[in-house]
């Protein structure tokens, strides 16, 4: 579906990407995780077409894609959220999917209908009409989704999308990505919350510092001692095995004795 | 036509008329840099200055030069009060809006001035409006001269307030990061007021330069908006070096534009100029910022 | 759909208003409020409609004004004929400042700042060039004929506002119901969204702005045919770009019937300001400035927002 090849990114004295490939198979769900400012965003931004690299290559659906503008590559069935949510403020829930829906429908009445037909999905029926301003943190995050969902992707983009969000939040958007995965959709999300990656993703690729450093299954990725290292320090991996090594798994009574 | 005798007197009228507009630039270079807003207003307050210094001289016999003292505390309480109670006011954040707002004020004074005084144009005679000073063998009016040493001691009081005061640094925080200035303790709408009242001050200063060798009239405003706009982008928002670099060469584009394709041809030169600079060079010649300007 | 009625209540209504009305004066008015309500609707527009708040309109209205004024005094073509060619020199005008600008990502005051810049341009160079009549502009030779769009009396150019104003309603109510309105809400409320959900904002901002160029040099058009004469101040000056954001700003931006309130409630003021003042120049316009500033301060979606937010 997607392929990175040796993606490369330099913003004056940081080099944000060095180096990346990774490959998105259709019909999955895959995370990119890594510690703040691993380049993560900026993966994203090159993939999507908000940003050009200055080495590599993206290929999508087969055919290469580097450097096509976002609404050509939206048009080739790419659709992505935003980490920091930009929602058409005043306009309504329902005028917000529209403009997605407009995509492949350029009747108005048509769109209109498809909008609701998402939000339904998304479980935003019941505030189609309400402003977009007036939405909470989740609502907007809810709204980001379904807009880039009426868009009929073939590949979805989601950038932080429970960032911000509750765990009862979280834990009622989890089906809800997988249903869009069971749909048809392939999945590509960042996400920091570990829950949700653990849940959901079948691949997990790690960045830190513009590197590619891990890339596998969830339940390794965990175990892997780079992927220790990059978010909690240079040696933690070692200090937590000793540790672990040091102290006796005690049953949960005994801990308060 | 190319005469170097001619061309040398173009030259030195384009730096002499250049040092006020470089004056009329930097305060709106301030305002731009600190409140990050665009005072479409800058032209007409010229003129509301340019009619104090008249009044002054017409009703009170006073001397433009002697005027100073008054017109430039007296713009900057005017300035201070503006930002307070209307441009601060109306912004609700959103650039648009001050944009009219500014647009607004300087309907209103224009028209006010047009309604109030007619659309008569003025002038004032003081002792040297005529006389001129020979210089390497180009006779330029002393007034002109006068004014291009004001406006730079100007524009080394304002650097020297900036990098020097407890005050500038403040403005430069707020200039550089509001949020954090406000953490920090200050009071960054009475800053915002202050730089507006600044900015306004310069023109107060720039006004008693003006006159003797101008005119005025509630229209006089316009002509130097645009000017000053294309100074303020030319020399890179924010920038006072920027700014008094850029109000020389627009003050020499124009002359000798002028002297090649008539007066009002020659001003063509420098909207050209600006929009050049918009599309392809917006930060500038020398893309600095306020906030910056401590370590000129 | 009710929207669609009111606007074809009231061009019924104006349209009427011949029939009962012989005064000049009143008939001078009504056309005086639509031409203002055309040049609002050019602006809202670009700026309502599509968030791109342009400072020199004044550069299309001039181009539509100058080229029907050139047309029919240099080469003697007919006035109805000028009026499409106009137009069309209006357009491209409109194109080629937003293909300059939009390309090299002019917005917000950059953007009002360029629009200024371009209407002075014009204005130095209409002031300077023989084939606009200089400085002494040009003037129409009066010939009274509906046949060269000189109405021999008021109502000729009533119906000749109206069907402008008309085409202005009809093209604003198409954008609140069409894919590219839909699409030009979304680069106005946020351009890197609407990018990512498949719209081509340049192109979209460029088309807004051609069309608002086309209705604004319609104005010029008609400004030219009703007071026979035209000058770089009149056609590029800063008056014909402040009087188009007048109106959608005290009316209502991105509104169907903003333009018209607006311009309806200006010339109301002006006329009471014009009876309590006597004819001061400029004070009409100190009441439009103090307008404009109060609007953006406390009524920033105009009297078309105060009425949606009372029927809500």
């Amino acid at each position: 579906m997607l392929e990175a090849d040796g993606l490369s990114v330099r913003f004056g004295g940081v080099q944000a990407l060095d180096n990346v490939s990774l490959a998105v198979a259709a019909g999955s769900i895959t995370a990119l995780i890594g510690p703040n400012g691993a380049g993560k965003s900026t993966l994203f931004g090159v993939v999507s077409g908000f940003l050009a690299p200055d080495a590599g290559t993206v290929r999508f659906l087969g055919a290469d894609a580097t450097g096509l503008a976002p609404h050509r590559l939206c048009r080739l069935g790419m659709a992505r959220t935003f980490q920091i949510v930009q929602p058409f403020a005043a306009q309504t829930v329902r005028e917000n999917i529209a403009v997605g829906a407009h995509l492949s429908r350029p009747s108005r009445r048509e769109a209109l209908v498809h909008a609701e037909r998402i939000a339904a999905q998304l479980g935003l029926g019941a505030q189609l009409d309400k402003l977009a301003a007036n939405l909470t943190v989740a609502g907007r995050k809810r709204l980001e989704l379904a807009r880039a969902l009426a868009t009929g992707p073939k590949l979805l983009l989601l950038d932080e999308v429970l960032a911000g969000l509750n765990p009862q939040e979280i834990a009622e958007v989890l089906p809800v990505v997988r249903a869009i995965r069971d749909s048809g959709v392939t999945v590509l999300m960042i996400e920091h919350v570990m829950q949700a990656v653990m849940n959901l993703a079948e691949t997990v690729f790690v960045l830190n510092e513009g590197r590619l450093i891990a890339e596998g299954p969830p339940a390794q990725i965990a175990g892997d001692a780079r992927v220790i290292e990059a978010y909690l320090g240079h040696g933690a991996s070692e200090r937590l095995r000793r540790a672990a090594l040091a102290t006796p798994v005690a049953a949960s009574g005994d801990a308060h004795a | 036509m190319l005469d170097f005798p001619i061309l040398f007197a173009s030259l030195l009228n384009g730096l002499t008329q250049g040092a006020v507009y470089a004056l009329v630039a930097l305060g709106l270079t301030l305002i731009y840099g600190v409140l990050h807003i665009i005072n479409f207003a800058h032209g007409a307050l010229l003129m509301v200055a340019l009619y104090g210094v008249f009044f002054l001289n017409a009703r009170l016999g006073m001397d433009p030069y002697v005027a100073l003292p008054v017109m430039v505390p007296a713009m900057f309480v005017l300035g201070y009060c503006l930002q307070r109670l209307v441009v601060g006011r109306a912004g609700h954040g959103k650039d648009e809006n001050i944009l009219l707002v500014t647009l607004g004020l300087a309907i209103v004074l224009e028209n006010a001035a047009l309604a109030a005084f007619k659309s008569d144009t003025r002038t004032i005679e003081t002792a040297y409006t005529f006389s001129t000073v020979n210089l390497a063998g180009a006779m330029i009016a002393v007034p002109k001269v006068i004014a291009f040493f004001g406006a730079l001691a100007v524009a080394a009081l304002l650097l020297l307030l900036i990098s020097r005061t407890d005050l500038g640094r403040a403005i430069r925080a707020v200039a550089k990061e509001r949020q954090g200035a406000r953490i920090v303790g200050i009071d960054v709408e009475h800053v915002f007021a202050v730089s507006f009242g600044i900015g306004l001050a310069c023109l107060g200063a720039a006004a008693c330069f003006l006159l003797p060798a101008y005119y005025v009239n509630p229209q006089v405003g316009n002509g130097f908006v645009l000017i000053a706009f294309t100074i303020v982008v030319l020399g890179g928002m924010g920038s006072f070096a920027g700014a008094l670099a850029g109000g020389f060469i627009v003050g020499v584009i124009e002359s000798l534009g002028g002297l090649w394709l008539g007066e009002s041809l020659g001003q063509i030169g420098i909207f050209l100029a600006f929009i050049a600079i918009l599309l392809f060079r917006p930060q500038g010649l020398f893309g600095a910022s306020v906030e910056k300007s401590g370590r000129a | 759909m009710r929207e669609l009625a009111a606007i074809g209540a009231f061009a019924l209504a104006a349209a009427l208003l011949p029939a009962f009305v012989s005064s000049g004066f009143a008939l001078n008015l009504a056309i005086m409020v639509l031409y203002s309500t055309l040049l609002g609707q050019a602006w809202n527009l670009l700026a309502g409609f599509g968030g791109q708040f342009s400072f020199g309109h004044a550069l299309f209205f001039g181009t539509g004004a100058y080229a029907s004024a050139a047309l029919q005094v240099h080469l003697g073509v007919n006035a109805w004929l000028a009026l499409p060619i106009a137009i069309a020199c209006g357009a491209a005008a409109g194109a080629l400042v937003g293909a300059v600008s939009f390309r090299y990502g002019l917005r917000g005051s950059y953007f009002a700042l360029v629009t200024l810049a371009f209407a002075e341009v014009f204005r130095i160079l209409a002031n300077s060039v023989e084939f606009t009549g200089g400085g002494v502009g040009l003037l129409l030779p009066l010939k009274e004929s509906a046949a060269d769009m000189q109405f021999p009396g008021k109502a000729g150019f009533l119906y000749l506002i109206l069907a402008l104003t008309l085409a202005g309603f009809l093209g604003s109510w198409w954008l609140k119901h069409s894919r590219f309105g839909a699409w030009l809400a979304a680069v106005r409320d946020s351009e890197e969204s609407a990018a990512a959900l498949g719209v081509d904002v340049f192109r979209v901002k460029l088309a807004a702005i051609a069309l608002s160029a086309a209705l604004m040099s319609a104005a010029g058009v008609f400004y030219v045919q009703y007071f026979h004469y035209i000058d770089p101040h009149i056609a590029y000056g800063p008056a014909v770009s402040v009087e188009a954001l007048l109106g959608p700003i005290v009316g209502g931006l991105g509104t169907v019937f903003g333009p018209l309130l607006g311009a309806a409630v200006l010339q109301l003021l002006g006329e009471i300001t014009r009876n309590l003042a006597g004819d001061a120049p400029g004070v009409s316009l100190v009441v439009y400035g103090v307008a404009l500033i109060g609007m953006v301060m406390f009524l920033p979606r105009g009297i078309a927002g105060l009425i949606a937010r009372r029927s809500s």
